[in-house]
């Protein structure tokens, strides 16, 4: 029978050992991203600046040639404005779901998790079905007389904003929900109970509070909508490029180094946004949140 | 985690929701559900083209889907990766959660930023960078070249899940195994797996339906041989603009809706496993 002091020897010699062992954890996920993800997106970077010799004729391509300028400036304005709707809808949905009682808030929620989980392709289509020309809500319209033809609904710059902001909304209203629910209520009934009004209970207790799931949503939410590429490309008109649909067209086209090349841009911004992201608030805060 | 005392839940509570905020949250609960709920009668439609409200009660759009080989084939082949991509992102996930959470080494916070980017970085710049890759290599229209690609997608939802699981675990359980003679294999499969079964589940199933639902990928690697439901309904939704697309929507709905209830129970119960834990620990 092992004694106290050899068992507790046992489990320090384990502890010493697992140190190296659970690096070891790691191994086969890294070599396996390494492989099938790191590479292959290396390899297509390095082809931005190298194809078939070193070369920067397709940065200079797209910094200086107007219609690539005009979609990064467009796919940068799209993000922006998306981030921006998607965070005036989604904080008051959020303050509420985190102050009524948990029944109704998990009640409340089903209403956004349901389109959370629907893939983007569905909730795309839907949006096609209700702006189309013979679509429901030019059919609503005409019907109650407010227009006498079909207005253009779908394809437009409006359809775009739409369906994005659609999609993107959990992505918004999940983080700031994490974050307004773990606010302590009696701080606000200390600031009622010293004479604040509720607009300044808001303003100088629950906003600041809520900074991190702001930051958080709002980040979240311009990088996905930086790489969008369905909803854009299917519910978008020829005036709504984004990037993400100009580096397919590319490819298409068989100008892969300046597909690449566009993709580095892409790329670049997406990781600059995340750096900050990561920097400020840690990764498992930020996801362990926008996942629940 | 502050625990709110009975007598202070009992006090007066100041009315939450004024009949503004809770009309403007109404509205847009609305908008988030709405356009997801107008697809399901849609599919149930005698028509032959997208009217609104159907003139009538029909299957024919499910009978065309389940009747279509094209569709069949593409939804199996879906179901097919899907698991696949699901076994391999859980079996290279879990360990690798295992380590992360576990281990100290240099370098931790990076490696962790590495594993994590595939669920941020912009699918389309992994979708190129494959499909360079494996043209290349003849692998496009393969669904290997789907299954290793999908696969580095999912493998975040893995360890996110299992990390969290992971992170109020009483390591003294294990001690207490290996001082009672277990060797660390059999630790891991009689202590640790059963307590964090309900992390991994839930990741597992993240993975399956990131994969299930993945379309950019596909879209380059697809060809023209390995089509998946994604990828016909893109076509489908390019090309034929008949209510077939909305039946396999409802069905997409229900079946993906199913599978996040389950993934969300798991990860609830792993989450009560961990309080209970760490109150334990914490007697």
């Amino acid at each position: 029978m092992a004694t106290a002091a050899e068992s507790s020897a046992r489990v320090r010699a384990h502890r010493r050992r697992a140190q190296t062992g659970y690096f070891a954890l790691l191994l086969p996920l890294l070599i396996y991203l390494g492989a099938f993800y790191a590479y292959p997106v290396a390899a297509m970077m390095f082809r931005s600046i190298h194809e078939p010799r070193w070369t920067a004729d397709n940065f200079v391509q797209i910094f200086e040639t107007g219609v690539y300028l005009h979609v990064l400036w467009l796919t940068v304005r799209i993000s922006l404005i998306v981030t921006v709707v998607s965070l005036v809808l989604g904080y008051p949905v959020a303050y509420v779901l985190a102050r009524v009682d948990r029944a109704k808030s998990n009640l409340l929620m089903i209403l956004v998790l349901v389109p959370f989980w629907t893939s983007i392709l569905v909730r795309t289509y839907a949006w096609m079905v209700l702006l189309g020309q013979q679509g429901i809500i030019n059919q609503l319209l005409l019907s109650l007389g407010v227009i006498d033809e079909p207005v253009r609904l779908l394809n437009t710059t409006f359809a775009v904003y739409v369906a994005m902001v659609h999609v993107l909304l959990p992505f918004m209203i999940l983080p700031l929900y994490g974050v307004m629910r773990g606010i302590d209520e009696n701080l606000l009934r200390a600031a009622q109970g010293l004479g604040a009004r509720p607009i300044n209970v808001f303003r100088q207790v629950v906003l600041p509070l809520s900074l991190p799931g702001i930051s958080a949503g709002c980040l979240l939410v311009f990088i996905l909508a930086l790489g969008f590429f369905i909803t854009p490309a299917l519910v978008g008109g020829p005036q709504d490029l984004m990037i993400a649909v100009l580096i397919q067209q590319q490819v298409d086209l068989f100008n892969w180094p300046l597909a690449s090349a566009l993709a580095v841009v892409l790329l670049a911004a997406a990781l600059l946004i995340f750096a900050v992201f990561v920097r400020t608030l840690g990764v498992e805060q930020a996801f362990g949140r926008a996942r629940t | 985690m502050t625990r709110k005392h009975p007598a202070q839940s009992a006090l007066k509570r100041p009315r939450a929701v004024g009949i503004w905020l809770g009309t403007i949250v109404a509205l847009v609960l609305f908008y988030l559900i709405f356009p997801i709920l107008v697809i399901v009668p849609l599919s149930f439609s005698s028509a032959k083209y997208l009217s609104f409200p159907p003139p009538g009660f029909s299957l024919q759009w499910y009978q065309n889907f389940f009747g279509r080989s094209d569709w069949l084939d593409a939804a199996r082949l879906s179901i097919w990766i899907g698991l696949i991509v699901m076994i391999l992102a859980t079996g290279l996930g879990t360990p690798a959660a295992l380590g992360l959470v576990r281990g100290r080494f240099p370098g931790k916070k990076l490696i962790n930023a590495f594993i994590i980017s595939p669920l941020i970085a912009p699918v389309i710049i992994v979708a190129i960078g494959v499909y360079f890759f494996y043209a290349l290599m003849g692998l496009v229209g393969s669904p290997v070249a789907l299954i290793l690609v999908h696969t580095c997608l999912a493998v975040p939802f893995v360890v996110i899940n299992v990390s969290a699981t992971l992170q109020g675990f009483d390591e003294r359980l294990e001690y207490a195994a290996m001082s009672l003679g277990a060797t660390p294999w059999r630790t891991f499969w009689q202590v640790t797996l059963p307590i964090i079964r309900p992390g991994v589940m839930a990741g597992a199933l993240f993975a399956f339906i990131s994969s299930f639902d993945e379309l950019i990928v596909a879209l380059f690697v697809s060809g023209t041989t390995a089509v998946t439901l994604p990828r016909k309904m893109w076509q489908s939704i390019r090309f034929e603009i008949d209510p077939t697309i909305a039946a396999v929507s409802t069905i997409l709905i229900v079946f993906t809706g199913a599978l996040f209830l389950a993934a969300e129970l798991f990860r609830r119960r792993s989450e009560r496993l961990r309080t209970s834990t760490v109150a334990i620990a914490a007697e």
